[in-house]
């Protein structure tokens, strides 16, 4: 509980950082930059995690412990990701999703 | 006595075609020959023991010839009077279609292993004598209206192979097909007739359909009528119509001329002796109920197409070069002759002489057209050519054939003591009795007969000497052996007492030659056989003087009077264009354009939105969202 902050502020502040990832990934066209929105999308959901444990579940851990999950994945994940990109790189020579559009119809 | 056996004489063919139909590839020449000459002989001795049997131990009792069921079992069972059988009937008819079919079709056999030497298909063609074989003896030994249906289709099915049999000619095909579709287009009367009879008769069972009493009782139920006939004088007449198209009445003929197409022993075993009797025959089955319904209306309509056709067909067959159009037309002709002596038959006693006289025509003639049909094989095979313009002179070059086609002639023309003399003399009789108009027209086709069939015969043997390329021979053994067979029954058949076995009401009784009618018969023969004979003895430009004398009746004549382009304008221009012209532009338009539209609106409306799936990640997540914000909204909308 942290003082003077209710629940409502500290949500909107997640609910921001949730719209800013979701903002970076629907208009950045470099492959990095939307991996990095989709971390912030994560980190909102890890943050939504801690804060309803804390305020509204004081005695529980569950939450905490879901968010070590989560940034776990996200770091796994990300590892991944950057593999991917690194070879798509030396395939394409281009990480903008502009000319990476050859799977469609 | 077990005559069960008698299943064994169509199955025997029957076994016969499946053998070599399954052994088609390893039988060679003249193996299959032999084998299916050798199944069919088994079949004839059968036939001919089955045949004796029946006139001269157990058929008559009390001075009368019974119809026995040798064998018979329900095949689909419908109601207790109305069910389809399969069986044997032997009565006087069948009994004398035992004798005609298999020994015309043996000589066919034995002749086919000289002629059809060295032909591709040659097991092929064995096979099919044997299917043919088998369905026409099913034909004449069925129990039932349904049994000879089912027969009457196979005969046409056999037939069609036939006349196809060189199949690599575009001209076979299409006299095959020809003689298919017509025979099938009469074949749906035959059909709508039968449904008539066992609707209204509720029996398919010629032992019923020909019991008198059953027929009076058919007669005393005046509630079926239809415009002013019995119903079952109309079933009749549409029976007749199948009749008429398989037996070449006018107006279905037009497929015997084009049937000529296929290998002639076939012309001589289908389309001259057996099956285009096949509606002489249906008739002769039904003849009780033609007879008595509606005082013989039916029967009427039977002499009158009898006659119209075989005078019909007798001009056609003067003007004709091709020799075996010639027999086709004979042929047409002679059951013409046939029909009509039913047509003026009456029923009891001696009042049946033109039943009797009918069959004994369809006896005798089966004899001797084959061995005109045969003799005329031969002459082809010699020559090389159907045309009487390539032949002339053949007498000193092929003796067994001039003497046995000379004795054949001689009996179709109505020359004593050939047996053509003895049944057409029987047929004119009749006629004479009963129905003066067609009395005169049989006997001025008669003189026509010796006329177009000396002609013929001069044409051929006599005339001058033409240049032959390779000097003709005689045909070898096989071909000469059935001619010479055939001569001899062509010889002795007129003495049969045919009224014995025959009649109307199938009580034997006595005929005898009326001499004064007889010869006048004999005059017009011999007067045809003149007229032939100055005209074609020796070469001189006679006939072609009056040909350009005749100049339009003769053209109509040689064009058949151009009943083929008759049936070309109906079919072609009024059926086709309009009616199916119409039916095509519906199918073609609104059937079709339905499908089309469904595959082309599927296609177009795929062309504008596949663009939805650009490729792009940004565009599918764009979409996600505002799914999800699409969603959310309804979910929101619901719960308030």
């Amino acid at each position: 509980m942290i003082s003077g902050v209710s629940i409502y502020e500290i949500l909107t502040v997640s609910t921001i950082i949730f719209f800013i990832g979701i903002y970076g990934f629907v208009t950045r066209k470099n492959l990095i930059a939307m991996l990095m929105s989709v971390e912030l999308i994560l980190n909102s959901a890890a943050l939504n995690f801690v804060i309803i444990n804390k305020y509204l579940f004081p005695e529980a851990v569950e939450g905490a412990i879901f968010s070590i999950f989560i940034i776990a994945v996200a770091a796994a994940e990300t590892a991944l990701a950057l593999a991917i990109i690194i070879n798509l790189y030396r395939l394409v020579m281009s990480l903008k999703t502009d000319e990476l559009e050859t799977m469609k119809f | 006595m077990d005559l069960t056996y008698t299943v064994l004489i169509p199955l025997i063919p029957l076994f016969m075609f499946l053998f070599l139909g399954f052994n088609y590839k390893r039988l060679k020449e003249p193996i299959s020959g032999y084998i299916g000459t050798a199944g069919l002989l088994v079949t004839a001795l059968l036939s001919f023991y089955t045949s004796y049997q029946y006139f001269f131990n157990y058929g008559k009792v009390d001075g009368v010839y019974q119809k026995i069921y040798a064998y018979n079992t329900v095949w689909i069972h419908f109601t207790e009077t109305l069910h389809i059988d399969m069986g044997v009937l032997l009565d006087p008819l069948s009994a004398v279609m035992l004798i005609v079919v298999p020994l015309i079709s043996l000589m066919v056999h034995i002749y086919s292993i000289g002629y059809m030497h060295k032909e591709p298909g040659f097991t092929r063609f064995f096979a099919f004598l044997s299917l043919f074989t088998f369905s026409m003896l099913g034909l004449v030994l069925s129990t039932n209206l349904f049994q000879i249906y089912i027969f009457w289709e196979m005969v046409g099915v056999s037939s069609y192979l036939l006349i196809g049999y060189y199949f690599e000619k575009p001209s076979a095909i299409l006299a095959a097909k020809k003689a298919f579709i017509v025979t099938r287009f009469a074949d749906f009367g035959f059909l709508v007739g039968i449904l008539i009879m066992s609707y209204y008769a509720e029996t398919f069972d010629f032992k019923v359909l020909t019991n008198v009493e059953f027929i009076q009782t058919l007669i005393a139920n005046k509630e079926l009528t239809f415009v002013g006939l019995s119903v079952i004088t109309w079933g009749l007449i549409l029976i007749f119509i199948g009749g008429a198209g398989k037996s070449a009445m006018f107006p279905l003929h037009i497929w015997l001329p084009d049937a000529m197409e296929g290998p002639t022993p076939v012309s001589a075993l289908i389309h001259a002796a057996t099956m285009v009797v096949a509606g002489v025959f249906l008739v002769a089955r039904l003849f009780p109920m033609y007879y008595f319904m509606d005082d013989g209306f039916a029967l009427e309509i039977v002499a009158w197409v009898g006659a119209f056709t075989t005078i019909f067909a007798a001009i056609i067959a003067i003007t004709q070069y091709d020799i075996k159009r010639v027999l086709a037309f004979s042929t047409m002709s002679q059951i013409g002759y046939m029909m009509l002596a039913l047509g003026v038959s009456g029923y009891e006693g001696h009042e049946g002489l033109g039943f009797m006289a009918s069959f004994f025509h369809l006896f005798t003639h089966a004899m001797f057209k084959a061995l005109l049909f045969l003799g005329a094989g031969s002459i082809i095979h010699a020559v090389h050519s159907n045309y009487m313009q390539d032949m002339g002179g053949l007498r000193i070059y092929m003796p067994i054939t001039n003497i046995t086609f000379l004795l054949a002639a001689l009996a179709i023309s109505g020359i004593p003591p050939f047996a053509g003399f003895f049944s057409k003399d029987e047929i004119l009789a009749a006629a004479f009795e009963h129905n003066m108009p067609v009395f005169v027209i049989g006997y001025i086709v008669a003189g026509m007969t010796a006329f177009y069939m000396f002609r013929l015969y001069f044409r051929i043997f006599w005339w001058s000497n033409p240049e032959y390329k390779h000097a003709p021979h005689e045909a070898p053994k096989f071909m000469t052996i059935p001619l010479i067979i055939l001569a001899i029954m062509t010889v002795g058949a007129g003495f049969i007492p045919f009224s014995e076995l025959v009649s109307a009401d199938n009580t034997p009784f006595h005929s005898h030659i009326e001499w004064g009618l007889a010869g006048a018969s004999i005059a017009a023969g011999v007067i045809g056989i003149l007229l032939a004979y100055v005209f074609y003895k020796k070469e001189n430009d006679l006939s072609q003087r009056f040909t350009v004398a005749f100049g339009r009746v003769h053209k109509w004549a040689y064009n058949k009077f151009y009943i083929d382009e008759i049936y070309f304008f109906i079919t072609k221009t009024i059926i086709f264009k309009y009616i199916s012209g119409s039916f095509a532009w519906f199918d073609k338009n609104v059937v079709d354009g339905s499908m089309n539209g469904i595959g082309n609106s599927t296609v177009w409306i795929s062309t504008k939105i596949k663009g939805l799936q650009s490729g792009k990640i940004q565009d599918y997540a764009m979409f996600f969202i505002s799914g999800v914000f699409m969603l959310i909204m309804i979910v929101w909308l619901l719960l308030n």
